[in-house]
């Protein structure tokens, strides 16, 4: 019975709900960064409404993300969140803010100004924390027989501080090309002004994490140094990609920016497996050290190839339900 | 100064898990009254039941909203501070709350959006479909929730290794012993608490004259409803204890404040339990009742919490105490739902004042019995997280420090307590506008769109400045 390799699929599923849960989050994530940069206070109801459909569904991926490591690779979910205690309150704090900003914000008069800001200061706050994810998880964690050993502090890094920042950049990114795709006149203006400020930031902050990365880990070093050059191709579509946002925006197109990003994201983060593949809590467990049991997997896996067809037409088909530009005076109030 | 990582982190799940279930428990009675009020109007076409429904639809947007924040915290608790716990019980809990992920929660979110918006843009029976699935959703999500919950309290069907949980028979394991009781228990929980809100909140807009014709239909629709929910809701409690007496028997022996084994039980009606000399300082009870109701024979012999050493025993006070708030509230609903029934003759009910004004007082009482009613089961459980099997002491996490447990239960203090001000201010401003705002808003608004759960709404937040709302205000800090 147990011939199949169900870590494997599983690590390819859980994969693909942490891209899922990057994209789409990552650009309601980034209109709030932008948020209190704006030209004007209609431009931020604008703003909102473009994402306000669909971030509650968004963010559902997250939950299942948590669920979902538990379930399959339960040794990832408690080194994880104990390694990151503080950082996974402080983003738990952002979403929470930022989650009902989103529903008062319209409501209120007098405190909008206080809405905007807990709009804003929770989705950055959320991002910066979900950089400091990734870099802990390059980093690396210190573990003894299965549980994590280290201090409480041992997130706060330069090197996170850096991908941190580098996170907030993407998101950002996201966020300037989605408003490009999703609105019109001054915003959009604005909005192509701002992407190319924000590629070159994420640019550099790839750069500087590409060639300190090698130095502080030997794994990698030999992972892309060795004679597997193929995995070369990934950093080269990633800059393909980001070329491809700099002339698309030169050339002021509207939906292709946002391709774009999202390929520079997914090319990264193909990059960021290969360094490390096949472990999932590095430096020490491979991705069958951490899996959980046969039966438990296989159990789950039956249920998700029935219902996760359907969790994805439901999700088409709301993008679908609000396809086109959205126009500033819509605003439901 | 020497911080418990361990007590802090129990008081920070009894915070955070507290705080997230007094929203669903309303939700998921209000999910099925709301497809029951859609499923009258698709069939009356009655306008007194879209009003309703709307205006119920409303404030069910607000409470869900809140719910869902809440709920993504629960997510991560087991891992931030119970992770030797999640470890050990992964191969069972993990795919239980991923289960509830797929099969639940993106079905609530799919259906809500159409529920809340969709009313003008699909037609009717979509409409009511929309209604009805989300109502399913809330019932899923209990299923399987209260399935992984009722697991840590009758641990069967998985056979614990080298310090692992492995499942040996997923029926056995998710149809636990203690789980159809709990099931049924909760759900009569979360519709005696969506029928009294509703109940309490029509007889509040009665006494003051507003909407009567739908406030009145609402208010009896409920009375009749919760006429035989309530005595229900006693029976099946009752089920639940004498379930409860086979697998926990010092759960029970707590929440009877009986400290020694013993033949003819009373019944306590009052004590003050004193734990650290074993005994009650001050009694009254009911000869023999005690014995009678657990074992249904007189001179039945009920274990006392002295069969255990004291360190195993849980914190007898607060069970006791917390068993005697819900019971009490309970039996106060079935005499408001029997004295309804009695002033219905000869429409009475609509003119007692005093009946209206006690079943408004009566729409808190069910939030307080949930929650007393969860830390009679939780708190009674201690010292096991799960039963017989790992102590809470195992079950934290081991890298985590007092002072990270004191700085996150602060902080989730902080920011519950600004949320929920915020939420229930803007809750009580959508009762104040009332049904009446319902209808003349009827034009469909072209941004107002799916997965918006508070935006259902057309209130402005403050709640006295509408007619004085300058622009020069707006934005002037
Ligand atoms: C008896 C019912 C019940 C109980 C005991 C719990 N929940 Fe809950 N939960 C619900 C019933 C529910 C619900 C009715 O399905 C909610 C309320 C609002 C909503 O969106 O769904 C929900 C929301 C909700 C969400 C947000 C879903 C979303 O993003 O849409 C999460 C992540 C959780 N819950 C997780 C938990 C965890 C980890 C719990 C236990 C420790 C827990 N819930 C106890
Ligand atoms: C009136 C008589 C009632 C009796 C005899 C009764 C009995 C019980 C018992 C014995 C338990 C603990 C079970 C265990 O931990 O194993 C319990 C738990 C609980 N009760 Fe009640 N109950 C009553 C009324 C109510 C009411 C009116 C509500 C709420 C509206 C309520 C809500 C709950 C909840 C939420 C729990 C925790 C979850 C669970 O274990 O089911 N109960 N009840
Ligand atoms: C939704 C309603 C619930 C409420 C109000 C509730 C309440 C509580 C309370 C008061 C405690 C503290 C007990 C103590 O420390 O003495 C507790 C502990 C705990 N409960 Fe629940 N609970 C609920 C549901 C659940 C569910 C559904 C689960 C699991 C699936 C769960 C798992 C736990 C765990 C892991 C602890 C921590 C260990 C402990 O302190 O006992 N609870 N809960």
């Amino acid at each position: 019975m147990e011939h199949f390799d169900l870590a494997l699929i599983w690590a390819f599923i859980i994969g693909f709900g942490v891209i899922m849960y990057v994209l789409m989050d990552g650009f309601d994530l980034g209109v709030g960064i932008l948020f209190p940069f704006a030209p004007s206070e209609e431009d931020r109801d604008t703003m909102m409404n473009s994402v306000a459909p669909v971030w509650d569904g968004n963010e559902t991926w997250l939950v299942l993300g948590g669920a979902g490591l538990l379930a399959a690779f339960p040794l990832v979910y408690t080194i994880l969140l104990p390694a990151l205690y503080i950082g996974v309150f402080l983003m738990l704090s952002g979403l929470i803010f930022r989650g009902i900003a989103f529903e008062f914000r319209f409501k209120a008069r007098t405190s909008r100004y206080l809405w905007n800001w807990a709009f804003a200061g929770g989705s950055t706050l959320a991002a910066f924390a979900q950089g400091i994810v990734v870099g802990t998880y390059i980093q690396g964690y210190e573990t003894a027989n299965g549980v994590f050993v280290g201090g409480a502090f041992d997130w706060l890094t330069p090197f996170t501080v850096l991908t941190g920042l580098g996170l907030l950049a993407g998101y950002a990114l996201l966020g300037s090309t989605w408003l490009i795709m999703k609105t019109e006149g001054r915003l959009q203006e604005w909005a192509y002004k701002l992407s190319l400020p924000l590629l070159a930031a994420v640019l550099v902050v790839f750069a500087i994490i590409s060639v300190w990365t090698p130095f502080i880990d030997d794994m990698v070093r030999d992972r892309w140094f060795s004679n597997l050059s193929i995995i070369w191709v990934l950093p080269a579509l990633t800059l393909l990609c980001a070329f491809q946002i700099f002339r698309s925006v030169r050339n002021r197109f509207e939906g292709m920016p946002f391709v774009a990003t999202m390929g520079l994201f997914v090319t990264a983060y193909l990059g960021l497996i290969v360094s490390r593949w096949p472990y999932l809590v590095p430096p020490d467990y491979t991705l069958w050290d951490a899996a959980s049991a046969y039966n438990s997997q296989l159990f789950l896996l039956l249920g998700l190839l029935v219902v996760i067809p359907f969790v994805l037409v439901y999700t088409a088909w709301t993008y679908w339900v609000f396809r086109g530009k959205v126009r500033a005076g819509e605003g439901y109030h | 100064m020497d911080l418990d990582p361990l007590i802090l982190s129990r008081i920070q799940f009894a915070f955070v898990v507290s705080f997230h279930a007094i929203f669903p428990v309303f939700t998921i009675g209000l999910a099925s009254y709301i497809a029951v009020l859609e499923g009258l109007s698709f069939k009356t076409k009655n306008p007194a039941w879209i009003k309703l429904s709307s205006f119920w639809t409303k404030v069910f947007a607000v409470v869900f909203g809140m719910g869902v924040v809440s709920g993504i915290v629960m997510s991560f608790q087991f891992g931030t501070n119970w992770s030797n716990f999640a470890q050990a019980s992964a191969n069972f809990l993990g795919p239980m709350l991923s289960y509830e992920v797929i099969t639940a929660f993106f079905l609530e979110a799919s259906f809500l959006g159409v529920l809340l918006f969709g009313r003008d843009r699909v037609p009717a029976g979509v409409h009511l479909f929309a209604a009805i699935m989300v109502a399913t959703g809330t019932f899923i999500s209990s299923f399987w929730i209260l399935s992984a919950n009722s697991w840590m309290h009758t641990p069967v069907g998985t056979e614990l290794r080298d310090g692992v949980f492995y499942v040996t028979s997923w029926s056995e394991a998710i149809f636990n012993p203690s789980f159809p009781y709990r099931f049924t228990h909760m759900v009569v929980a979360s519709f005696l608490t969506g029928g009294f809100v509703v109940a309490g909140v029509s007889a509040w807009y009665l006494l003051i004259g507003r909407e009567v014709e739908a406030n009145r239909k609402a208010l009896s629709m409920c009375l009749w409803l919760l006429l035989f929910l309530a005595p229900a809701q006693a029976i099946i409690g009752d089920f639940h204890g004498l379930n409860t007496l086979e697998h926990q028997p010092m759960k029970v022996a707590a929440m009877e404040g009986h400290w020694e084994t013993s033949k003819n039980v009373p019944l306590l009606l009052f004590a003050i339990p004193d734990q650290e000399n074993q005994t009650n300082r001050f009694e009254i009870g009911i000869p023999s009742l005690a014995s009678l109701i657990l074992t249904h024979d007189l001179d039945g012999e009920i274990l006392g919490l002295n069969e255990v050493a004291p360190q195993e025993q849980p914190p007898v006070a607060i069970v006791f105490w917390s068993f005697r708030i819900m019971v009490g509230l309970g039996l106060l609903m079935i005499l408001f739902a029997f004295t309804g029934l009695i002033l219905r003759k000869g429409g009475r009910i609509w003119r007692a004042r005093w009946f209206l004004q006690g079943m408004r007082f009566m729409s808190v009482t069910p939030f307080i019995a949930v929650t007393a009613g969860w830390f009679v089961t939780e708190v009674g459980r201690a010292p096991w997280l799960v039963y017989g099997m790992m102590s809470q002491a195992e079950a934290v996490t081991p890298s985590l420090t007092g002072g990270m447990a004191l700085f996150t239960l602060i902080g989730y203090v902080v920011v519950y307590s600004l949320v929920f001000s915020a939420g229930v201010y803007y809750l009580m401003r959508v009762l104040y506008v009332g049904l009446e705002d319902g209808e003349d808003n009827g034009e469909p608004d072209p941004l107002e769109r799916p997965k918006r759960p508070l935006s259902a709404s057309h209130v402005p937040f403050e709640l006295h400045n509408d007619s004085k709302a300058n622009p020069a205000e707006q934005g002037g800090h």
